[in-house]
């Protein structure tokens, strides 16, 4: 038997949320440094997956299979295919710059606690890495029921991770802030919740028509023909399934959920939530939605687009009405994963590699973005636009990378997310020409978007609340310039990664049994 | 020789690089260190050319491909470069009016404290500029695209501490970005019909698409430059943009960027060829703005906005051009850089101008500067000659052909066009004797008025380094800044001639562009005589009133159109109520929808199903274990019925 890589790479920030736990209470900046390591050690573990998959060979890779709960045919299956390797790399890589970012956001306020057992930086760090494993073996498994496990598992952390740590300084004082905190973590649980409970009701649906939880034997019975799924069955099962990952991405109308929990959760949870454990809705219907049910998937394929595009320009629109920064980048993203899901939905290969790509990009870019805006509000306090002004004068380097994130938000060519966002909207455009071009008045509003916001803060005369503001530290330095190089290469050099996407979208569109449309002429190449 | 081209773009993007990742340390060096790296990206050019000259007039394209950029499935972008004669003419204009500015603003920016940044973002600009013009495929050109966009965003802006710099930079990008959406559609449009998006590939098959189809493609590109050239009705964010240091306004907003829609339509001429009604929508276009920047340029007081309103409507004049076809499209490139030259030495005099003036831009408060700056004066006045078309000088040779081709384009059309060209060189004459007399000569309308305090908001910041805000002192501008106004004004006199007698830019670019002499129906010495009968009647109007009659040192009330004129002709009050006005509601309201509506109904859909509010609000007492129990009894329910499965 071969070394099991995934199971270590999940086993890696697992055993870290363990080990970080354990740290004495006095011991905080041990349990910050144990977190970091095993974050990075997962890295490590990630770069390896990449160097070990190849993206020619078949279409789960690095597989493991063990027998779990045999009565009813649930096992732990693991596998990875060139969507879910980019996943992994996405969420390995962030989590490092996640904890480096929040290194100070959960140091308790007073020094002299006398409880022995108050410790909440230690519990802060080992959430983050327990989110972490959770998410990377959701991208892993290839199992119904265990995916469907731990896409519920991880809203216990995340929960905590929301409700329970919060922005310093709030403008409606301490107690004000619980209650909203409270309020949008329970929200967000409830929302999560219900997909998931209806959800659940798919994946007892699935095993009652295939006798499986397992992807790969459910692929083999619909080759062999013996998968006997009625068409109005199969479309029930996909909207149940459909519904719960429309919940998390999330898509216009059931998306009021994210913007209270980024608001209210600190900057680098707000990154974990939107960057990472979001994706994982993204990445559940490319994988489980059309692969289960491609059928179904192209009965729903016009409400969805339509639906896609509302989320695109909507959210666009209530970004440009934020007067809350965190709430502003929330609505920003929301209009993102319109395209996303419009990307997969448009059925090419295009919009698929474009909506894979569109992942990984939006994770990085949204983390230099909003983690740069977490070390604005961490100075002043405040997460109100209209506190800020003039930043530019006095925080040269901060304005700067602001910026950068702004530019990447908006998808500038020569930084990733152009090339993604482009893709999708050739993809769609190519097979639903009018959608596609609408979708492009989401461009105009991500430039009024992102530079209203850059406007009112960073420009304009010194406000006297932000006169004699610091200027980026060296460990906020070192979050951020990765991010802005890997958002540059990317944008030049994107092709490392279309090399191991594409392949998996071309399995993904035989599976649905979809082809690209045809140019109308054939140039002369 | 072919693989010198990455190098043209790479010399400025190192320089941007090191100067805006670098620190401090480079202060002192930094514009020493972009003017460098922007002449040798100029040196590489000129090597090219003269190499290009050497070779047989068909055989002088030269390609070189870099890497596969975005390669998926059907969808294959390169970043490759294409270096043909049409590229050539920018790749020299660009570097070599850009170094020219480079010298200029170390002179210029002496005072500021940003300045290593100032010439980091100039160099990011001539990279992005070249990348532009040097992409063999439409993908990559829309990256330079909105690469010289971000450029002249953060150029517009570099005065960020003022509220207007901020604004007018955040505008310019916005506007440019609805051209954008253009160039967007036009790639995508290509892509679905072509199946690339390759200059070769497209061009190749386009005389085997349908009409239909080359129209759309050739509007939405039409779209795409009246937004990057601020054409009508696309325009409104270039005379805001001039908020922007002088320099910049010189190099980006009359020489090089606003250029970059003239580029776009001659390089797609298979596209356009072959769709009439776009090409009359690229005339409409240009004609109109022709006379709408010309309007503008004679009612602002503003001597940086009358430029502005003299760059659109000379650019109206080059897109008129581009529009006629293979008549107009030597000649749309010709005035181009005809153009780079005088535009590109007015601004230099103007910001010369304002620099012995306290940074004074109002004309009203000029007059008789001669005396003080003589230096400025006469390159002043050589591209004033050479941009009404005074014969001899550059703009007599190009201007006229434009005129020429509109007439060739025969029938009533043919006539229309001419006569809108024949207007607008009237015109022009007018409001740029009207400056000229303004500015150099008359009384001396600044002697004991103070120009405005520096703390208010809207003067260039250089005057608060400078520190003198009394009565100015007009004075000469030191010779690093002359210099470079005195080699474009031996351009402006001389490119004309040198381009025009033997037709030797016809030649030049005829192989890329295709030409064809139309039928005019008046002859080439008609079409001379009348402009210059119409030159002498816009200058001499404009001395009957500026030059006999003194000045008022504040503006009078104006006829109607006057008054119109001076606020752009009410565009932006316009956009100010349709779009900023109704913007602001539509999200204001889809704010209030979205925190009740919205989130209303479904919380409601979900307390009808279960009294999931009720137990909301139960909820938030905060019991966190009763959650991760409701997620263990949905994972028990499902054990549970799985096993209820299997016994049944």
């Amino acid at each position: 038997m071969s070394f099991p890589y995934l199971t270590v790479t999940f086993a890696l920030p697992a055993a870290g949320a363990i080990v970080t736990a354990a740290v004495p209470a006095a011991r905080r900046t041990a349990a910050k440094w144990t977190a970091l390591v095993f974050s990075l050690a997962t890295l490590v573990m990630a770069a390896i997956v990449i160097v070990r998959f190849d993206p020619g060979g078949g279409q789960f890779q690095l597989a493991e299979s063990h027998a779990w709960i045999k009565d009813f045919g649930v096992s732990y299956d693991l596998g990875v295919d060139g969507i879910g390797v980019a996943l992994l790399a996405l969420t390995a890589l962030l989590i490092p710059f996640v904890i480096l970012a929040g290194w100070h956001d959960a140091d308790p306020l007073e020094e002299a606690r006398p409880n022995r057992r108050w410790r909440p930086t230690q519990g802060f760090f080992a959430l983050i890495l327990a989110v972490e494993a959770m998410v990377v073996l959701s991208f892993e498994a290839t199992d119904v029921f265990l995916f469907y496990l731990l896409f519920e598992a991880m809203l216990i952390p995340m929960y905590f991770l929301i409700g329970g740590f919060g922005d310093r300084a709030h403008s409606g004082g301490d107690e004000a802030a619980a209650t909203q905190r409270s309020y949008a973590a329970v929200k967000f649980l409830l929302y999560n919740l219900v997909g998931g409970l209806i959800m659940l009701a798919a994946v007892i649906g699935v095993y009652v028509v295939a006798g499986t939880f397992s992807l790969t034997d459910i692929a083999h019975l619909r080759a062999a023909g013996d998968l006997s799924m009625s068409t109005s069955t199969g479309r029930w099962l996909f909207l149940g399934f459909f519904f719960a990952f429309a919940v998390k991405a999330p898509l216009w109308p059931v998306h009021t959920w994210l913007p209270s929990a980024m608001g209210e959760s600190t900057a680098p949870v707000a990154v974990l939530l939107t960057a990472v454990v979001d994706k994982v809705g993204t990445f559940a219907m490319l994988r489980y939605c059309l692969q289960l049910f491609p059928e179904a998937s192209k009965w729903a394929t016009p409400v969805i687009l339509v639906l896609a595009l509302i989320s695109i320009v909507y959210g666009a629109l209530l970004a440009v009405g934020q007067r809350d920064i965190k709430r502003l980048i929330a609505y920003a993203s929301i209009s993102h994963f319109g395209f996303i899901i419009m990307g997969i939905f448009a059925m090419t290969s295009q919009g698929q590699s474009g909506a894979t790509l569109y992942m990984v990009n939006h994770g990085i870019s949204t983390a230099a973005l909003m983690l740069v805006a977490g070390f604005l509000i961490s100075r002043r306090g405040s997460r109100l636009i209209s506190d800020y002004g003039g930043v530019q004068k006095v925080a040269p380097v901060l304005a700067g990378t602001f910026l950068i994130g702004g530019l990447a938000t908006l998808s500038l060519p020569g930084l990733s997310p152009f090339v993604s966002e482009f893709l999708v909207l050739v993809g769609t455009f190519s097979r639903y020409p009018v959608i596609g071009i609408i979708a492009t008045i989401g461009i105009v509003l991500a430039a009024l978007y992102v530079l209203v916001l850059y406007q009112r803060t960073m420009t304009g005369p010194v406000k006297a609340t932000v006169q004699g503001m610091s200027d980026l530290k060296v460990r906020e330095v070192v979050v951020v310039a990765p991010l802005i190089a890997l958002l540059i290469f990317l944008g030049v050099y994107p092709k490392p990664l279309t090399d191991i996407v594409n392949p998996a979208v071309h399995q993904t569109m035989s599976q649905v049994d979809r082809t690209d449309p045809h140019p109308q002429l054939e140039a002369s190449r | 020789m072919d693989n010198l081209i990455a190098l043209l773009i790479a010399a400025p993007l190192l320089g941007a690089a090191v100067l805006l990742c670098g620190g401090r340390a480079l202060d002192r060096v930094g514009p020493l260190v972009g003017t460098v790296l922007s002449g040798a990206s100029f040196v590489i050019g000129a090597v090219l050319f003269a190499d290009m000259l050497g070779k047989g007039a068909g055989d002088r394209t030269m390609t070189q491909h870099l890497f596969a950029w975005v390669p998926v499935a059907g969808f294959k972008a390169d970043v490759g470069f294409q270096l043909d004669q049409l590229s050539m003419t920018f790749v020299l204009l660009i570097s070599g009016v850009g170094t020219l500015i480079h010298i200029y603003s170390i002179g210029y920016m002496a005072h500021d404290e940003r300045r290593r940044r100032f010439f980091g973002y100039l160099n990011l600009f001539v990279a992005a500029m070249l990348l532009l013009v040097l992409a063999s495929n439409y993908l990559l050109l829309y990256m330079g695209w909105e690469g010289v966009g971000l450029a002249s965003y953060l150029l517009i802006g570099f005065w960020q501490h003022k509220p207007s710099a901020a604004t007018a930079a955040k505008k310019a990008f916005l506007v440019n970005r609805v051209g954008d959406m253009g160039l967007s559609i036009a790639i995508m449009l290509m892509f679905t019909t072509f199946g690339t998006f390759s200059f070769g590939g497209v061009f190749g098959a386009a005389h085997g698409a349908t009409e239909g189809k080359l129209t759309a493609i050739s509007l939405m590109l039409l779209l795409a430059a009246c937004g990057k050239s601020a054409q009508v009705p696309l325009q409104s964010w270039l005379g805001d943009a001039m908020e922007g240091p002088t320099p910049v306004s010189a190099l980006i907003h009359a020489a090089t960027m606003v250029t970059a829609g003239v580029y776009l339509i001659t390089r797609s001429a298979d596209l356009f060829n072959g769709a009439p009604t776009a090409q009359l929508a690229v005339v409409v276009v240009g004609g109109v703005t022709l006379l709408f920047g010309a309007i503008v340029g004679c009612a602002k007081d503003d001597i940086k906005k009358s430029l502005a309103g003299s760059t659109m409507s000379q650019i109206g004049y080059m897109i008129l051009a581009a529009g006629l076809g293979p008549i107009g499209y030597v000649f749309a490139i010709m005035h181009l850089v005809t153009h780079g030259f005088f535009k590109a030495g007015l601004f230099l005099g103007a910001g010369s101008v304002m620099h012995g003036m306290n940074d004074e831009v109002d004309m009203r408060k000029y007059g008789g500067l001669r005396k003080y700056m003589p230096v400025t004066f006469v390159t002043f006045g050589l591209g004033y000659l050479a941009i009404i078309g005074f014969p001899g000088l550059s703009g007599f040779f190009s201007k006229d052909k434009i005129v020429e081709a509109a007439f060739a384009k025969g029938g009533t059309e043919g006539w229309i066009l001419g006569a809108v060209t024949l207007l607008g060189a009237a015109i022009t004459a007018y409001y740029m004797t009207r400056m000229m007399l303004m500015t150099f000569f008359g009384e001396e309308r600044w002697r004991n008025t103070a120009t405005a305090s520096p703390d208010a908001p809207d003067v260039e910041p250089a005057a608060e380094e400078r520190g003198r805000h009394a009565e100015p002192h007009p004075h000469e501008s030191p010779s690093v800044m002359t210099i470079p106004m005195i080699v474009l004004a031996i351009g402006s006199v001389g490119a004309g001639a040198f381009f025009g007698v033997g037709d030797r830019f016809l030649r030049w670019l005829e192989p890329v562009t295709g030409h064809s002499e139309g039928n005019s129906p008046v002859s080439a010495g008609v079409v001379t005589a009348a402009t210059l009968v119409l030159l002498v009647v816009g200058a001499g109007i404009a001395y009957l009133q500026y030059g006999r009659r003194p000045v008022p040192a504040r503006a009078p009330r104006g006829s109607l159109l006057t008054r119109a004129a001076r606020r752009d002709l009410l565009q932006d009050d316009f956009n100010h109520v349709v779009l900023v006005r109704g913007g602001e509601h539509l999200t204001r309201s889809l704010v209030y929808v979205d925190h009740t509506v919205v989130d209303g109904v479904v919380n409601g859909t979900a307390a009808s199903f279960g009294g999931l509010s009720g137990r909301l609000r139960k909820l938030q007492n905060g019991y966190a274990r009763s959650y991760a129990l409701s997620m263990f009894g949905g994972t028990a329910v499902i054990v549970a019925a799985t096993l209820l499965m299997r016994a049944v």
